[in-house]
């Protein structure tokens, strides 16, 4: 038996974020969110530990009322139970205050074996969260896993850092992020996304989880945002293969980048 | 005020060590480097800007591996003592984890990566960092201390070494229980000869080849344009058609070549966010919506297994 508890996020989808070509900055407002990636090969992991050990795995988000919906891709996965931590000053909320959150959850779920978490989310793709529930869990962790073979004491975890790939074994309980090397996730049938839609979605508040207000005041507050401009020529041919290969590599000799690594 | 210093990579403590030095007058206090106990010349940070250069000293530093959990666990305990204003961790994989979990630890702001620290007119703490795959980059203040914040290797530019002789290294013994992650076993991965970061000229290719067969195609229009073969994410990650080393992306290698060529790849923000430094960027794809061409100064609207072939032969005319 591994009580597993599996830490996810509704983000934005970032491949359908524009740029406001006036303000320069990302257009924020409407765009679709969806479940972060590497959350998804957690659940995965997840489910497939249960499968061959046993135990419980239940769904920790903390984020806006709007991500609820966002679980149920995830619930129907296979989890068994669910939590939204939510607060209505959400959106102001940053990573310290998060992570607070999210270290009192899972300490309310009691005993817990294994936490597992996406290493980096796609919208901030800055790894902090799983390192920081740790430490302030006061669990040990490991980031970047690739691949977890786990028993009923331990896992063993192995992890690629640049040119080294390295194997660690910890005893529960452990935090373990993943990437998407680990796992393919699984697709839920039309029969468990009919499922999930009934499952209960228990929502907690900070004072649920006894997190007084003064710790969730913003230790680091967004000042703006600022989209990357693409200024490129744009000129497209869209020729027979032979003309517009001509037009291409013609456009090339009159830009001096066809002298390769001489230059 | 004090400002902290650590990273495991020499080169990288020097650069912070010149930021430090520039925030130090501003907050009013010293700067002292924690040094990694693997540091052979840790003297030499007093050149380079530092008051104090404290080098730790316990088992559960000396482990064959580092581990986080046991670095995170020493700095909790230098900052209960030193009390910094700021932590400053040179950007590493290995560097995040540490800083991310010492912020859990110590319950305070963090930013990872950053490509700018500065202080504003108000003294405050303003980074600036890549969000949203790449697309953006957001401004971010810290309204409380301490502040950890971390930032990559040759992001800032190191001070010219002082010709003063620097002063003592204290060693200092720190009581930290062993770490319950263990290591057993490291492995050096068999690396590709691939300099993608510095070439000048890259080829690239992403889901629009077919078949790994078929890499041969724009593996020979890079040899042809004497460049570097590189590819996306899921011909790396996905598909292991390539190694990985020739992944360009977010979390690839960033590249900036002098001539970019996109062959096969939609485009998606996080490859874009690897290569839009390049000079100039050429995209071939049959969708005339993808979004490579928006990142494009040339494409060819076109099958690649077209207009490939096609390319090769005028370069040969060409010469």
């Amino acid at each position: 038996m591994v009580e597993i508890v599996v830490l996810a996020k509704a983000t934005v989808d970032v491949q359908a974020v524009k740029i406001d070509a006036d303000t320069n900055e990302p257009i924020l407002k409407g765009v679709p969110m969806k479940v972060s990636d590497f959350d998804r090969n957690a659940m995965e992991e997840a489910l497939r530990i249960k499968a061959k050990l046993g135990g419980k795995v239940r769904l920790v988000t903390a984020g806006p009322p709007e991500a609820r919906d966002k679980m149920r891709e995830l619930i129907a996965m296979g989890a068994e139970e669910a939590y939204l931590v939510t607060d209505p000053a959400f959106a102001m909320l940053d990573y310290a205050a998060v992570g607070k959150l999210l270290a009192a959850a899972v300490r309310k779920l009691g005993k817990i074996d294994l936490v597992l978490a996406g290493e980096a989310s796609i919208d901030q793709y800055s790894g902090q969260m799983g390192p920081r529930v740790a430490g302030a869990l006061g669990i040990p962790s490991l980031s970047y896993v690739r691949k977890l073979t786990p028993d009923k004491e331990a896992v063993v975890a192995e992890r690629e850092m640049g040119e080294l790939v390295e194997e660690y074994k910890v005893p529960y309980p452990v935090l373990v992020t993943v990437n998407k090397e680990m796992n393919e996730p699984r697709l839920p049938n039309m029969m468990q996304i009919i499922g999930a839609s009934k499952k209960p979605i228990t929502e907690w508040k900070a004072e649920t989880l006894g997190v007084p207000a003064t710790e969730l005041a913003p230790r680091v507050k967004l000042l703006g945002l600022k989209g990357m401009v693409m200024k490129r020529k744009n000129i497209l041919f869209a020729d027979e293969p032979p003309a517009a290969a001509q037009k291409l590599v013609e456009a090339l000799r009159k830009e001096g980048v066809l002298g390769g690594g001489q230059q | 005020m004090t400002i902290l210093v650590f990273s495991e990579q020499d080169p990288t403590v020097n650069e912070l060590l010149a930021k430090a030095r520039e925030m130090a007058p501003v907050l009013g206090g010293k700067v002292i480097v924690m040094a990694y106990p693997g540091s052979p010349h840790p003297e030499n940070f007093y050149k380079r800007g530092a008051d104090r250069v404290i080098v730790p000293v316990s088992p559960a530093l000396s482990t064959p591996v580092p581990l986080a959990e046991s670095y995170a666990e020493m700095l909790h305990r230098a900052c209960k003592e030193l009390d910094p204003s700021v932590i400053l961790i040179g950007s590493t994989k290995w560097g995040k984890e540490v800083a991310a979990r010492l912020a859990g630890m110590l319950g305070c702001g963090c930013t990872l990566d950053c490509s700018s620290v500065a202080l504003d007119a108000n003294k405050n703490l303003v980074v600036e960092r890549l969000v949203l795959g790449g697309n953006a980059t957001s401004t971010e203040q810290f309204s409380a201390f301490p502040a950890i914040v971390t930032v990559p290797a040759k992001v800032i530019p190191c001070l010219p070494e002082a010709a003063s002789p620097g002063g003592e290294v204290e060693k200092r013994p720190f009581e930290i229980p062993a770490a319950r992650v263990v290591s057993l076993k490291v492995t050096k991965r068999e690396v590709a000869g691939v300099k993608l970061d510095t070439a000048q000229v890259v080829v690239s290719l992403g889901r629009g080849v077919k078949a790994k067969e078929d890499i041969r195609i724009i593996s020979e229009l890079a040899k042809a344009l004497k460049g570097e073969l590189g590819c996306t994410r899921p011909i790396a990650a996905d598909l292991k058609w390539l190694p990985k080393e020739h992944w360009v992306g977010l979390s690839g290698t960033k590249v900036k070549p002098k001539v970019y060529l996109a062959v096969g790849i939609s485009g998606q923000i996080q490859h874009i966010a690897g290569m839009r430094d390049s000079s100039l960027i050429v995209a071939i794809n049959k969708d005339k919506d993808a979004p490579i061409f928006k990142a494009a100064d040339y494409g060819i609207i076109g099958d690649l297994y077209k207009v490939v072939p096609e390319i090769m032969t005028q370069l040969k005319t060409c010469r």
